[in-house]
């Protein structure tokens, strides 16, 4: 139903400056569930996540056009503030990036530009239950004022998924966020990123098909710039429509 | 005539690496490939280490001869009149010496006249002796070099290493500077501490006059009027100034260019930064001492404040506009150091552009903009022109920027610019520039140091 | 995974509700404000370098063109030598020149109708400059045949009129025409009465008046400061116990009232002067002067009441009596004579040469091309600039081999050890050191030699090339080459290192060895960056001037080097001279020495940058 869909797109295209990126998207994220963007390197997939959350309006030669309806809401519209954007919809990038402070700093970072807080004890608990969530707290209770920098790989990714949870979002974007972690840590953050869909709608791209078997309950299929399929997991690894993503998903190209 | 005996030394050389050449291809019978070593590099082994070891003589008979000359014609002194010592004994052997080479001198008699005399004749052993010295060794070394010539002596690798010291000893020339430095700002002052302050360094350090001229006539400097706080607290007061200008304008201009600025205006604002930081001091000076300072009296006087000519004010204002462009060109550097993906993740919060600079960018970049900053200091406090121009000489302990004060580089400069005895004048001079190398060293190894300690890595 | 062992309190479900409330508006406002106010800052910044750069320019650029006219006398001058002189120019010894300044002296009294001998002469004689004659002596020299005849000779005017001319003092205005004005002898020689209608010299009265106005308010600021030290002893007073210390300040006290009192009246008495709409007033040498020119000749006006005056005659009038109006003007100078360093005799005649079309300008070329000279309106720069020149050669011969052969060696061969960081930190800090210091070194070690507790350690190490090397290019070379060298060096190290390594491995698999692979394949490959790095190191020694004062180049010198051995000036050094110099013509003439010093900037400047682009490669 409709209404179970968080983001709406449709006909999407992305050009960067002549280079024509994504053609005519049209996809549904539904709430509380994980969809996962696989494809080939260069399709399009991160291109097209960086558009859900409008961090492409960063880089200046890059255009977007068509719509994507958060709640209803194009969030395209001039009206719609990016910065208010990204605090509804958070993301979580392929390589860590905890800001060189403490790992508190790191989590109250969204909560204090955004005033969620309104006091320090407030703000405490903020940053407690975005740890929990992001299975970090035991880990990281006694050394909240320990560089973030200072954590391993998979912590620090964790530390990075706890950040963005402190904003209290709606939607979580993960640009394939275990392709630097080794594969415990990998472990870990997909176990998290189960857990992470009973508060959140995720969005995750990866390059690994198993691990899109292992963590979503929808998937895109994405090729050169194109949507070729959308639909159930289960679906799309056993029984695809396309003959591409056939193709894709025996590891015919890839 | 010393010019002639380095210019046969050259001469030699040239010489030796033709002989050589052809030598090397002599004793190979025309069959060059049997040779170890091309006969161009038996010709540069020739050449090579005849100029080295010319030079070395020269160099080793140079010194030599001064010292020689410089005790001969002090043994003279003694023997002549050996009353006269101290200043007085500098001035007569300066003297005779003007007299033996037609200068300048400031009296003649009888004993400045047989004095010349002495001089002449032992110049004259010390000019012949080193040349005949040097053009003897580089034929010696000449002749070294020509019997070496086989066709198994590895020629090149010789060669290449004589080239490699010299390399390397030209990357020492840097130690050599400093070392220099040391011993030259070193030497008057121990003569300064041990002279007029007799160990009472405190007094030059903590003592609040600054007068060192003023008991010269009567042949004695005061150790009560050295005092070098005045000074102190004047170039304090510059800096601290021209740190106010350019620490705020160089880190927004920085922050701006950076992260702000369009195409256009990155085109016109750095190469206008870059001129700013291309102007001379000494223009900057003029500037500062015809047109800002006349300003600020002016303005002063309309507003009813009294603006002396000479304030602080106006030379740290321009001193402050010369660090613009070295502080805001450093800290463009270390913004631009900082990854964009810690910018990102700042972004994908949902941060502003001015946030993500405030609290993630510029506490990343802050180690290399406090090193920035205080490198900025160094600057200025060893800035010369811009105060030598535009600041007075009167050591006015003061904290107020209006009132006219001086510097530590102001007083060195007039110091040795000034008609006192240049011996006198050496003391307090040496010593302020001694704690002025000093301080600057200080500051620019403790910069280093931050760096080195916060840097963050980012891998 | 998850930590199931906290209180469920918080729920943050809640939060996500605060991102599309009012209150999430209304910050974002204030976020977006705030981005507003830092581009702000960073555009004030920014311009505020600009306008600094602009003003600076400006004001360099205006004080140029002050200068780039001279002004000269123009006069025919009948050449009749004395036998002297016509023996000094037709000997055959071309060392030796005539002055035939007397010749042109008498050629001024003529026109001015003054004396030109004597003493009384002074005046006539300042107008021109003091090596006049000489430059006469000269063209006459050169051409025999001039002698006889009249020859049209242009004269360069004093250093003070030069100012003049430009308008340095202030220029004339209208003193007020008003009326006819009838000149009668007065009581003594030169002594003449003016009667002329009441409005007349109207200017002239206001100047007097602001002139007495702003005397009175500088009196009044004056007395006050005596006030306030006469209120502190007071204070003092009050407090001390000591008898002799009591009588000491009441004397001082006594002093300080007294003086105070007189300056209060003097303060009065101008203001008074300032005020009275009909007052008389008596011209003194530090007040404006005010002349009336009539019947061809000139009066200085000595005693104004309101329809009457009394003045000097300066140049005699052809006739006394009645004078209508629109035949006579009346003129007034705001700089008062005790202020100018031209008189208002000068001045006048000025005036006349002026309205006969005598003074003549001709374009500055002596500025660039002449060396510097004692004389304000004959100094130029062209010493300095072959000084600068021959300084440059000897640092680049110096620093570019050295600093080369340093980066390669520290770049190719240098193992990583603790000696070569050592050597890395020395070059790092010499170039943290300030400029002076390397003065200092140079005066020592170079110059005057080491000497410790009175022993010489060693004698200045340039005293081998030549007695007195102090102020010489080879001195200046040596110590820029020691301060230029860690820039060198760093740009050079630069360059070497973009130098890909898979060039150094091809030339090594060929079998060459390391020494050859650095100057046959790295070195050339690198050679443009290093001359860019070099040419801009050089720029910056150009510019340089504290440590060349401090090793000698701080005193006037008049002819060029001829080599770096003799004594010279530099650019920088000259400009640091001429400033300090109080007369006013070197105002215009050190921007000139800035402005071409500049120029050498931009263009060594641009050729780094043309030669940048056009050899950079892209590895």
């Amino acid at each position: 139903m409709a209404a179970d869909f968080k983001i709406t797109a449709s006909k999407v295209n992305v050009h960067y400056g002549e280079a024509h990126a994504i053609k005519d998207v049209d996809v549904n994220i539904e709430s509380n569930a994980v969809t996962a963007f696989i494809g080939p390197s260069g399709c399009g997939k991160s291109t097209f996540l960086r558009c859900l959350n409008r961090m492409n309006d960063t880089i200046d030669i890059c255009r977007v056009s068509g719509e994507i309806l958060l709640d209803g809401l194009d969030i395209y519209q001039k009206k719609v503030d990016p910065v208010n954007l990204r605090a509804r919809v958070g993301m979580v990038f392929q390589k860590p990036n905890p800001f060189p402070k403490s790992i508190y700093d790191n989590v109250a970072y969204g909560p204090r530009i955004h005033g969620l807080a309104k006091d320090k004890a407030e703000l405490d608990q903020i940053v407690e239950q975005s740890l929990r969530r992001a299975a970090l707290w035991n880990e990281a209770k006694d050394r909240l004022d320990q560089p973030g920098t200072g954590l391993s790989g998979g912590q620090q990714q964790r530390l990075c998924i706890a950040r963005a949870v402190a904003t209290a979002p709606e939607v979580l974007l993960m640009d394939e966020p275990c392709s630097a972690l080794d594969p415990i840590a990998t472990a870990q953050v997909e176990e998290l990123i189960d857990e992470l869909r009973a508060s959140y709608s995720v969005v995750i791209v990866t390059h690994s098909m198993q691990q899109a078997a292992r963590v979503s309950q929808k998937t895109a299929f994405f090729h050169l710039g194109h949507l070729l399929e959308f639909g159930e997991t289960s679906k799309i690894f056993t029984n695809p429509d396309h003959e591409k993503t056939q193709q894709y998903i025996t590891g015919r190209f890839g | 005539m010393l010019t002639i005996a380095l210019l046969g030394v050259v001469i030699l050389g040239i010489a030796g690496y033709v002989i050589a050449r052809q030598r090397a291809v002599a004793v190979s019978g025309g069959e060059t490939a049997a040779l170890h070593s091309r006969p161009g590099y038996h010709g540069l082994y020739a050449l090579t280490v005849t100029t080295l070891v010319g030079i070395g003589v020269f160099i080793v008979a140079s010194a030599i001869g001064s010292w020689y000359l410089g005790s001969s014609m002090r043994s003279a002194l003694a023997d002549l009149d050996p009353t006269i010592s101290g200043l007085q004994a500098d001035r007569v052997l300066q003297d005779a010496r003007a007299i033996a080479t037609g200068g300048v001198t400031s009296a003649v008699d009888a004993l400045r006249e047989e004095l010349s005399g002495v001089f002449s004749s032992v110049n004259a052993t010390r000019v012949w002796g080193i040349t005949i010295l040097t053009l003897g060794g580089a034929i010696a070394a000449l002749f070294f070099a020509l019997q070496t010539i086989t066709t198994e002596f590895r020629a090149r690798n010789k060669s290449e290493t004589i080239f490699r010291t010299i390399l390397w000893s030209t990357a020492a020339v840097a130690v050599v500077t400093t070392v220099m430095i040391f011993i030259a700002l070193i030497g008057e002052t121990l003569n300064f501490f041990t002279g007029v302050l007799d160990w009472r360094i405190d007094k030059f350090l903590f003592g609040l006059t600054w007068s060192p001229l003023s008991g010269v006539h009567t042949g004695e400097m005061s150790p009560d009027k050295v005092g070098a706080v005045p000074l102190f607290v004047g170039t304090l007061m510059i800096t601290v100034i021209a740190m106010l200008v350019a620490i705020p304008i160089g880190l927004f201009a920085a922050i701006y260019l950076s992260e702000f600025a369009s195409t256009h205006v990155r085109a016109w604002a750095k190469p206008m930064l870059e001129i700013l930081a291309g102007i001379p001091t000494v223009v900057y000076g003029f500037f500062a001492a015809t047109t800002v300072a006349p300003f600020m009296v002016g303005m002063g006087a309309s507003l009813g404040i009294s603006v002396e000519a000479e304030s602080a004010l106006a030379a740290g204002l321009v001193m402050g506009i010369m660090i613009i462009p070295f502080i805001s060109s450093l800290s463009d550097d270390v913004i631009n150091a900082v990854p964009q993906s810690l910018r990102d993740g700042s972004y994908g919060l949902g941060a502003t552009r001015a946030e993500t600079i405030m609290k993630v960018v510029l506490p990343a970049a802050l180690p290399g903009i406090v090193s920035a900053s205080l490198l900025g200091i160094s600057r200025a406090v060893g800035e010369t022109m811009i105060v030598v121009m535009a600041v007075g000489q009167s050591a006015n302990l003061t904290f107020n920027p209006l009132d006219k004060v001086t510097t530590v580089t102001v007083q060195i400069t007039m110091l040795i610019l000034g008609d006192t005895e240049a011996e006198t004048a050496a003391g307090p001079a040496y010593t302020l520039g001694f704690a002025l190398f000093a301080a600057t060293l200080s500051l620019n190894i403790i910069a280093l140091r931050i760096v080195r300690k916060y840097r963050q890595k980012y891998d | 995974m998850t930590d199931t062992t906290s209180e469920p309190a918080f729920d943050m479900a809640k939060l996500s509700a605060k991102h599309t409330s009012q209150e999430a508006e209304a910050r974002t406002k204030r976020r977006h404000w705030a981005e507003f106010r830092l581009k702000a800052y960073g555009i004030l910044a920014i311009l505020f370098a600009a306008v600094a750069l602009v003003i600076l320019v400006y004001t360099i650029v205006a004080k140029t063109l002050t200068v780039t006219n001279e002004f000269y006398l123009s006069l025919d001058v009948p050449i009749q030598l004395t036998e002297r002189q016509s023996a000094t120019l037709t000997d055959d010894n071309p060392n030796t020149n005539a002055n035939l300044e007397n010749l042109i002296f008498q050629a001024m009294g003529v026109q001015l109708e003054a004396p030109h001998r004597g003493r009384s002469a002074r005046p006539l004689k300042g107008l021109i400059s003091t090596y006049e004659g000489f430059s006469l002596g000269e063209i006459v020299g050169a051409n025999l045949d001039l002698i006889g005849g009249n020859y049209h000779f242009e004269a360069l005017l004093d250093d003070n009129l030069q100012l003049y001319m430009k308008g340095d003092f202030g220029r004339l205005s209208d003193a007020g025409t008003a009326g006819p004005i009838t000149i009668s002898a007065g009581d003594s020689g030169d002594q003449v009465v003016i009667s002329a209608a009441s409005n007349a010299f109207g200017a002239s009265r206001i100047a007097m008046r602001e002139d007495r106005a702003a005397e009175g308010r500088a009196l009044r600021r004056s007395a006050r400061d005596q006030e306030r030290a006469f209120n502190e002893t007071q204070e003092a007073l009050d407090d001390a116990t000591d008898p002799a210390e009591r009588n000491r300040l009441q004397k001082l006290l006594d002093g300080f009232g007294q003086q105070r009192d007189q300056i209060f009246a003097r303060a009065d008495a101008a203001l008074t002067e300032a005020t009275d709409q009909r007052n008389n007033f008596t011209l003194r040498t530090d007040d404006p002067s005010v002349f009336i020119r009539a019947n061809g000749g000139w009066i200085k006006i000595t005693e104004m009441e309101p329809e009457r005056l009394v003045g000097t005659v300066m140049n005699p009038l052809s006739q006394f009596g009645e004078v209508p109006e629109g035949k006579w003007s009346g003129l007034l100078m705001t700089s008062p004579e005790a202020e100018r360093k031209i008189s208002d005799r000068q001045l006048l005649w000025m005036e006349d040469l002026k309205r006969e079309d005598r003074i003549v300008t001709h374009f500055n070329q002596r500025v660039l091309f002449s060396s510097d000279s004692a004389q304000a309106e004959l100094a130029g720069i062209w010493g300095a600039l072959i000084g600068s020149f021959w300084t440059m050669m000897v640092t680049f011969a110096i620093v570019f081999p050295i600093g080369v052969m340093a980066s390669i060696y520290l770049e190719e061969f240098a193992p990583k050890n603790r000696l070569t960081d050592f050597i890395e930190v020395n070059i790092n800090n010499l170039a943290a050191v300030p400029s002076i210091v390397f003065g200092l070194l140079g005066l020592t070690i170079l110059l005057s030699g080491v000497k410790l507790f009175g022993i010489e350690l060693f004698d200045g190490l340039l005293k081998v090339f030549a007695e007195d090397p102090r102020s010489t290019p080879l001195a200046g070379g040596v110590v820029l080459a020691l301060m230029s060298l860690p820039t060198i060096i760093i740009a050079s190290r630069a360059s070497i290192k973009a130098v890909p390594p898979s060039i150094r491995d091809a030339a090594l698999g060929l079998g060459a060895s390391k020494l050859q692979t650095s100057t046959h394949h790295v070195l050339p490959l690198a050679m443009p960056g290093i001359l860019t790095g070099s040419i801009i190191a050089m720029a910056q020694a150009l510019g340089e001037t504290a440590p060349l004062i401090i090793i000698g180049m701080n005193s006037f010198i008049q002819d060029p080097p001829g080599g770096p051995l003799d004594k010279a000036n530099v650019l920088p050094s000259l400009i640091y001279l001429w400033n300090n110099n109080s007369e006013r013509l070197f105002d215009g003439k050190t921007a000139v020495a800035i402005s071409v010093l500049l120029i050498f900037l931009i263009l060594m400047n641009a050729l780094a940058v043309v030669l940048r682009k056009r050899f950079e490669r892209r590895w």
